[in-house]
C-alpha cells in the first residue's frame, strides 16, 4: 500500500505543518516515509511544495513521478492546479478555496474554479471559515488536513489526531484541542460533500 | 528518527566523535550546522555520554574560507572537524580547500558541500565532485538519508586512515528530504594531538616540501581508488539484459529503482564513493557495449569515462541528450533514458501564473529600495550593483532597483571597478552578513583607490535568506567601515521606514554628491526575526 501526496501553497501558509502531522502519524504506524521540502529563497512569498511519500514497502525516489500522485493537498486553489501533471487519473485534490493574490497576473478565480471542476475528484473547502467556525481561526491548515482524512487510505483519522497531539502538545492542551476541532470540522465537511456526489 | 539528509550528516558527524563544525549559512547546507547547534548540551545518545565532551564547537564563521581554515586548524590539532557550505561556498574556500589536500588531515576532516542542481536557491549548477577531483581527495555521494548518516561516519574514518580531507557531496533533494534514519554507535572525540614527526613537514607548503608531497598525493590516489572499488557504498548489481549497462551516481540510483520496482533488468553500477572506481566501470564495459551514465549535476563521470573505455563502447548520458543537459534528475527523465514508455500524464493547466518569491511585507529592504529609487531619479548614469541575499529580490518589480548580482561581495568591488573607469554615480547594495563575508576587503580597495562610490549596507542584523542565522557584523558595521578608512562623516546611518523617506532621500543624495567613498547603513531588524524575538519575549 502506498500514498503519494503533494502539498502545495504559498510560503508561510503552513503546508509544512500538515506534512509534519502526517509524517508523525505515519512513523507511528511503522510506514516508510520520504518527504522532500523546499527551503531558502522560494519560501519568500513564492509557490512552495512538498512531495510526501508513504508506503508499507521501501521507497526509492524522494520525488513523486508524473502521473503517480494520489492526493494533492493545497492551501490555495491555483497552487493545486500547478501540480496536475503529477496527479494520477484517479487522484484526489483537496484544496482551500481562498485565493492568495500576491502577483499582478493572478487568473480569474472563476476560471480557477472551472479548471478544478474539470480535474475529477476534488474537495474544495473554505478552510478559513471552517476553522473560524470551529473557534480556531489560525488552524485553517488543520481543517484542510481533516478534509484529507476522508480520502487518505493509508492513515485513519485517529492516527492523524494523534499526530496533531504529538506535534502541538508542547504548546498546551488548548492549542491541541483548537487544532483537533478544526480538523474535525474539515473531516465533517468533506464527508458531507462526498455524500452529495 | 525522521531526519533531513542534512540532519543525517550532522548526526553522523556527532556520532563519529566530532569536535567542531565550521560553516557559513547557505541553502541547502544550513540545516547541518543548525542541527548541531540545536543539540543543547549534546552528550551523545544512550548511557555512555561519550560525545559532546568538551562541547562541540558550532558557532557560525564569517565566510566559507575562514570556516575551512578554522576546521583545518582543528584537524591539525588532532580533532575531528566538519566544514559545511553550499556549492558556491566551495569557490570562496577553494584556496584552503586545495591547500588541505597538500597538508593532509590530522584529525578527521570532512567537507560537506551541498549542490543545488536546478538552482532552487542558487546562481549556478556547479558540481562539487569537480573540486574533489581537482584536489585529488576522496568523495562520498550518498543516495539516502540513512546512507548520508553512515557515509559521514565512514568519511571520518577514511580521512583518518589516509590522512586526507574527504568531501561529502550532497544535493538539494537529499539535503532537504526527510526519511527515517536508524543511528548506530557513538564514539568519543579525539584528544589534542598535533601531527607526528612523519607528518609534521607537509603542513608547511613551501615549494621544496610541496614538490615532495605532491607525488605522494598522486600515489595515495591509487589507494583512494582501491578503497572506492571495495567500498560498501559502491555496488555492482548483475542484470540479465546486457543491451544496456547503467552507472547510477548518488540519487540517480533511486530514480532508476523507482522505475524498476521489481529489480532492474540491466547490469547497474551504483556509485557513492570516489575517486571513480574505473575497474568496476571496465567490468561493466566488458558486459555491455552501451553504457548510460546517470549523475545528479554536471557530467563529471560521463566526461571521464569517454577517455577510459576501449573503443567500441558507446557512452550515453547528459552529453548526448539521453538525459537533460541541465537541471536535477527526476524519476521521469530517468524513465525516458532507460527506454520505458512515459506514464499517462494530465496536461499542465494553462491558466496558472508563476509566483516568484518576493520581499516580505514590512521588510526594511523594501523601504530602502523605495528611497534609493527616489534619490536616483534624475541621475541618468546611475548603476546599482547588487549582491547575494534577500535584497537581490530588489531586482524584481516594483523596485527594479538592481543592475547586477554575481557573487558574495561583488556589489562593492564592481561599483569600484566601474567608478575607476569613470562611471557616476556608482552604488553598491550589500547586506550586513554579505558585507562581513566578502565586502570588507573590497571596501578597503575603495578607500585606497579614493573611488567615487556610495556603498549601501542594508543591515537587517541577521543572515535572513537562509532563515535568520547570526550575522558576524551585528553592532559593528559602522566601526568596521571607519576602521577600514572611510571618513567618519561619510558613514551615515538611516532607518528604513516610510515615514523617514524624506530624510533617507536627502542623506543618500548628499552622499551621491560626495565624490569619494561613502557608506550608508540602512538598519532595521529583519521582520521575520523581529516577529520571532517578540514571540520569544512573550513566552
Amino acid at each position: 500500500m502506498k500514498e503519494d501526496i503533494i502539498l502545495a501553497g504559498v510560503g508561510g501558509q503552513g503546508i509544512l505543518s500538515i506534512a509534519t502531522v502526517i509524517g508523525n502519524a505515519a512513523v507511528k504506524q511503522n510506514l516508510n516515509l520520504k518527504q522532500a521540502e523546499v527551503h531558502g529563497m522560494s519560501q519568500r512569498g513564492g509557490d512552495v511544495q512538498s512531495h510526501l511519500r508513504l508506503s508499507s514497502s521501501p521507497i526509492s525516489s524522494d520525488l513523486i513521478p508524473h502521473g503517480e500522485c494520489d492526493l494533492i493537498i493545497a492551501m490555495e486553489p491555483m497552487e493545486a492546479l500547478r501540480y496536475l501533471p503529477w496527479l494520477s487519473k484517479k487522484g484526489w485534490i483537496i484544496t482551500a478555496t481562498a485565493p492568495f493574490v500576491n502577483i499582478p497576473d493572478y487568473p480569474d478565480i472563476e476560471a480557477v474554479k472551472a479548471e478544478l471542476g474539470k480535474a475529477g475528484n476534488v474537495i474544495a473547502l473554505d478552510a478559513d471559515a471552517l476553522a473560524k467556525e470551529a473557534g480556531s481561526p489560525r488552524s485553517a491548515n488543520m481543517a484542510l488536513l481533516g478534509a484529507c482524512a476522508s480520502v487518505l487510505g493509508i492513515l485513519d483519522a485517529d492516527a492523524l489526531r494523534d499526530g496533531i497531539r504529538a506535534i502541538f502538545g508542547r504548546k498546551g492542551e488548548a492549542i491541541v484541542e483548537a487544532n483537533i476541532k478544526a480538523f474535525d470540522a474539515g473531516l465533517e465537511f468533506a464527508g458531507k460533500q462526498q455524500l452529495g456526489k | 528518527m525522521l531526519l533531513l539528509g542534512d540532519e543525517a550528516v550532522a548526526l553522523g558527524a556527532l556520532d563519529a566523535g566530532l569536535s567542531g563544525v565550521f560553516a557559513y549559512p547557505g541553502t541547502p547546507s544550513t540545516e547541518i550546522t543548525e542541527f548541531i547547534q540545536n543539540q543543547k548540551g549534546y552528550k551523545g545518545r544512550g548511557q555512555q555520554q561519550l560525545c559532546g565532551e568538551p562541547p562541540v564547537h558550532c558557532n557560525w564563521s564569517a565566510n566559507e574560507k575562514t570556516a575551512m581554515e578554522e576546521a583545518l586548524g582543528a584537524s591539525y590539532a588532532g580533532k575531528r572537524a566538519l566544514v559545511c557550505m553550499k556549492h558556491v561556498g566551495m569557490n570562496v574556500c577553494a584556496d584552503p580547500f586545495m591547500g588541505s589536500a597538500m597538508t593532509g588531515a590530522n584529525g578527521g576532516l570532512v567537507v560537506a558541500a551541498c549542490d543545488d542542481p536546478s538552482m532552487h536557491s542558487s546562481q549556478n549548477e556547479q558540481d562539487s565532485r569537480f573540486y574533489a577531483n581537482f584536489a585529488m581527495i576522496p568523495c562520498m555521494e550518498p543516495c539516502s538519508q540513512q546512507e548520508a548518516y553512515e557515509a559521514t561516519k565512514y568519511a571520518f574514518d577514511l580521512s583518518e586512515k589516509f590522512n586526507i580531507p574527504v568531501l561529502m557531496r550532497m544535493v538539494t533533494r537529499l539535503s532537504h528530504s526527510r526519511a527515517n534514519v536508524t543511528p548506530g554507535e557513538t564514539r568519543a572525540q579525539n584528544g589534542l594531538r598535533f601531527p607526528d614527526a612523519a607528518h609534521e613537514k607537509q603542513w608547511v607548503t613551501l615549494p621544496a616540501i610541496a614538490r615532495k608531497r605532491y607525488p605522494q598525493l598522486i600515489k595515495d590516489n591509487a589507494e583512494f581508488e582501491k578503497a572506492a572499488e571495495a567500498s560498501p557504498f559502491n555496488k555492482y548489481v548483475e542484470g540479465a539484459d546486457k543491451s544496456l549497462g547503467i552507472i547510477a551516481c548518488g540519487l540517480a540510483y533511486n530514480y532508476l529503482m523507482e522505475n524498476f520496482k521489481d529489480g532492474c533488468p540491466f547490469p547497474v553500477l551504483k556509485i557513492s564513493q570516489y575517486p571513480f572506481p574505473k575497474s568496476l566501470a571496465l567490468r561493466l564495459a566488458g558486459e555491455c557495449k552501451t553504457i548510460l551514465v546517470m549523475e545528479e549535476g554536471q557530467p563529471v563521470v560521463e566526461t571521464m569515462l569517454r577517455g577510459t573505455f576501449p573503443t567500441g563502447i558507446t557512452v550515453k548520458g547528459r552529453l548526448d541528450g539521453s538525459l537533460p543537459r541541465t537541471g536535477e534528475l527526476d524519476p521521469d527523465c530517468v524513465r525516458a533514458a532507460v527506454g520505458l514508455a512515459p506514464r499517462e500524464v494530465r496536461a499542465t493547466s494553462e491558466i496558472i501564473a508563476p509566483r516568484p518569491p518576493a520581499l516580505c511585507q514590512g521588510c526594511g529592504h523594501r523601504d530602502f529600495f523605495t528611497a534609493l529609487n527616489m534619490a536616483l531619479e534624475g541621475y541618468k548614469g546611475a548603476r546599482v550593483y547588487g549582491d547575494i541575499g534577500c535584497y537581490t529580490l530588489g531586482y524584481m518589480p516594483p523596485f527594479k532597483a538592481l543592475h547586477t548580482c554575481v557573487e558574495m561581495g561583488a556589489s562593492v568591488t564592481m561599483a569600484v571597478g566601474s567608478a575607476l573607469m569613470g562611471g557616476y554615480p556608482m552604488i553598491g547594495v550589500i547586506g550586513d552578513s554579505t558585507f562581513t563575508h566578502s565586502g570588507m576587503t573590497g571596501l578597503l580597495d575603495a578607500v585606497n583607490e579614493h573611488a567615487d562610490v556610495t556603498i549601501c549596507i542594508s543591515d537587517n542584523e541577521t543572515t535572513a535568506m537562509t532563515g535568520g542565522q547570526d550575522s558576524a557584523g551585528t553592532g559593528k558595521i559602522e566601526a568596521i567601515c571607519i576602521a577600514l578608512g572611510v571618513a567618519p562623516e561619510h558613514v551615515r546611518t538611516i532607518i528604513p521606514l516610510a515615514k523617514n523617506y524624506d530624510e533617507m532621500v536627502r542623506i543618500i543624495k548628499e552622499e551621491l554628491e560626495y565624490h569619494g567613498v561613502s557608506v550608508i547603513v540602512s538598519r532595521r531588524e529583519c521582520i521575520q526575526t523581529a516577529k520571532r524575538h517578540a514571540a520569544a519575549k512573550k513566552q
